[in-house]
């Protein structure tokens, strides 16, 4: 590793840290601009002001907001995150260490198909350019992409879930398994497979087809038009003539040469997805009432807890830097003309 | 010099499929190219030469194709070959260094690379280590360092690379060599030294190099005959000590004569060629230059001129030169 090298890495990950907090503070205020309080969100509206302000001392929000801001932030840096506000008031830690898995769970093999099967079909149509297939897959990209992701979700369930009961409606695994299933590390497949409980496998990886396929469908269609852009770009470059004329086979160009110089604008463009596609997590957890973080989220917006909304929504923007951080690695690799 | 016939291009058309209609950019030309000569083929821009370049090795793409005529390259005709033989042909027997070094090189493949995967293209069952040796010493009789093999395009400059394109246009020992533009983008010395180069490669491996360039003066100094396209047409081919002395085509001389030149007390305008070269969507009837010629006649717009061989060995492609019965012989504009 160079000393430059070495440098860049140290100054990504310096960077991230204002982005987060800038994130994380904003979400802060915006919380408690909010209309609604945990308080009220939990007791009800028939409970008297007065207990509710016992709960409120007690749960520190009649302090000054600068002190509950101090204090969050403290919170933040110590990688402790404090107590949720409401259901149970357990330590924030242990709520998205069980849900950060599913949530990975699904995103990451949802991530993996939507950028393989997108390159693939983007590559093809731009091979075949301007013939039937290329038109059926653009038009196939559109329509992809302008579906809203609950509503592909909608479909998939009648039609794949109750029409032709081929697969599970929701959760994660059948909920008979799930009363002797041991879970340790809360990745369900990963498990399944470390206790050899075959059947608890099939049943969890039954229960990912459907939500993968609609969180990664839904994000095909850029991967699609990014890569069927560039490729067609890159087939028109000189190195692809020269090549021609040295005889090499078009399957060679198109696969080998132009291909592997359109990564370098996918991988960007991975980073970049990584945001919508957790994003996307909320939308799909929800509509397939799957417990991870988005759904989490989602849930405890509307009893505004505001610790677990925060603490969430930092977990959030770590992972999207971490990626983007990756992914710029990754270009650094596989580019010869990048050096940091 | 009488030399054996290397490729004998017979009667070729390149048409360009456009919304406004077909365009003939290469029209009914036919011409030889002779085993181990240096061949300039100079002209405008727009005029062909680069599209008749890429039709030599049927590299023509849609919306354009070859419309008409044979390629006999070493007694067999090329356009009869299918894909497969096509591939084979193209870098085995005929290869082509491009104008632009800076982007036909692949940026993410190293040098070695590129030769090793020239190599086992054509020949799958050459191991690695053989092609990199082959390649090694080809790439030394260039000029090039063996430790510049690990590089990679980027980290080369423009006449390095452009060494690297003519190696790979080596490398499978093709007969016949196209260079489209191939110093164009380079800077004078070291355009003079890869044209030194050329020549020496010519020498040494015997091979025929087909220049294409609208830098009359590296023709003159290179080459052993030259042909001059205008609009889709050649125009004037010949020995190039007789078509630089006696221009005969009055295209070739205007051209000739838009020259600077570096003497002493010659410091004469330049002949500037009235007019623009014709939009190839309607060219001129008759002669396609008549539009722009000063010795223009009646005759010449409306037929086309065959080309026919002269006393000094020169074939021109004007009425000047040529009997008609038709032909008048008082000229339109003096």
């Amino acid at each position: 590793m160079s000393s430059s090298f070495r440098k860049f890495l140290i100054t990504r990950i310096l960077l991230t840290i204002p982005m987060v907090l800038i994130l994380v503070s904003l979400i802060f205020f915006v919380m408690r601009v909010l209309p609604g309080d945990p308080i009220r969100s939990q007791l009800g509206p028939r409970v008297s002001e007065e207990q509710a302000d016992v709960l409120r001392e007690r749960l520190g929000l009649n302090d000054p907001i600068l002190v509950q801001y101090g204090n969050y932030l403290k919170d933040i840096v110590t990688f402790d995150f404090g107590n949720a506000l409401t259901q149970g008031e357990r330590p924030i830690k242990d709520e998205l260490g069980e849900r950060l898995p599913a949530t990975l769970e699904l995103t990451i093999p949802a991530m993996l198909f939507t950028s393989i099967f997108g390159v693939s079909l983007g590559a093809f149509a731009a091979k075949n350019r301007k013939k039937p297939i290329d038109y059926i897959i653009r038009l196939f990209s559109i329509f992809i992409y302008s579906i809203p992701i609950f509503f592909l979700g909608l479909i998939f369930q009648i039609v794949f879930g109750v029409q032709l009961d081929w697969l599970p409606l929701s959760g994660r695994m059948d909920s008979m398994l799930l009363t002797t299933f041991q879970s340790t590390t809360n990745f369900y497949v990963l498990d399944a497979i470390i206790s050899h409980n075959w059947p608890a496998l099939w049943s969890a990886v039954l229960h990912l087809i459907m939500p993968t396929l609609t969180l990664g469908l839904a994000l095909t269609g850029v991967f699609i038009r990014l890569t069927r852009a560039n490729m067609i770009e890159m087939l028109r470059s000189d190195f692809i003539a020269a090549g021609k004329a040295r005889g090499i086979s078009e399957k060679r160009l198109v696969y080998h040469h132009a291909l592997r110089n359109t990564f370098i604008p996918i991988l960007t463009l991975i980073g970049l997805q990584t945001a919508i596609l957790i994003a996307g997590a909320v939308l799909t957890e929800t509509t397939f009432s799957w417990p991870g973080i988005g759904r989490y989220l989602v849930e405890r917006i509307a009893l505004r807890d505001y610790t677990a909304v925060q603490s969430t929504i930092a977990v959030f923007a770590f992972f999207v830097a971490i990626i983007s951080l990756v992914m710029d690695l990754l270009n650094a690799v596989i580019d010869p003309r990048i050096r940091y | 010099m009488e030399r054996e016939t290397l490729v004998s291009v017979q009667d070729l058309s390149v048409t360009y499929q456009t919304r406004i209609g077909p365009v003939s950019a290469v029209d009914h030309v036919s011409f030889e190219i002779q085993k181990g000569e240096i061949l300039g083929l100079v002209g405008e821009s727009g005029c062909g030469k680069s599209t008749l370049g890429k039709a030599l090795m049927r590299l023509i793409e849609p919306p354009a194709e070859i419309s008409s005529g044979h390629i006999i390259f070493e007694g067999e005709d090329i356009m009869a070959y299918d894909e497969e033989k096509m591939r084979d042909f193209r870098g085995r027997r005929t290869s082509m260094i491009f104008q632009d070094p800076m982007t036909s090189l692949n940026p993410m493949q190293r040098v070695d690379d590129h030769l090793i995967e020239a190599i086992q293209v054509h020949e799958p069952k050459t191991s690695r280590e053989k092609a990199l040796e082959r390649s090694s010493v080809l790439i030394e009789r260039l000029g090039i360092g063996l430790n510049r093999l690990g590089s990679y395009p980027h980290q080369l400059s423009g006449g390095m690379r452009q060494r690297v394109m003519t190696g790979l246009g080596l490398v499978l020992n093709a007969q016949l060599i196209i260079a489209d533009e191939a110093t164009t983008s380079l800077d004078v010395i070291v355009e003079a030294k890869l044209a030194d180069q050329l020549r020496e490669i010519r020498d040494e491996f015997g091979v025929t190099l087909l220049m294409i360039t609208h830098n009359i003066a590296l023709v003159a100094e290179m080459a052993d005959r030259v042909a001059v396209m205008y609009a889709g047409h050649v125009v004037e081919m010949g020995d190039i000590y007789t078509v630089f002395e006696k221009p005969m085509h009055p295209y070739t001389q205007g051209l000739l004569g838009s020259v600077p030149s570096v003497e002493l007390n010659d410091r004469d305008e330049l002949f500037k060629m009235p007019g623009e070269p014709p939009n190839l969507t309607h060219p001129p009837t008759g002669c396609r230059f008549h539009p722009r010629c000063q010795y223009a006649m009646p005759i010449c717009s409306q037929l086309e001129p065959d080309l026919t061989k002269q006393p000094s060995g020169t074939l021109v492609h004007c009425w000047l030169y040529q009997d008609h019965p038709d032909k008048q012989k008082n000229t339109l504009k003096a």
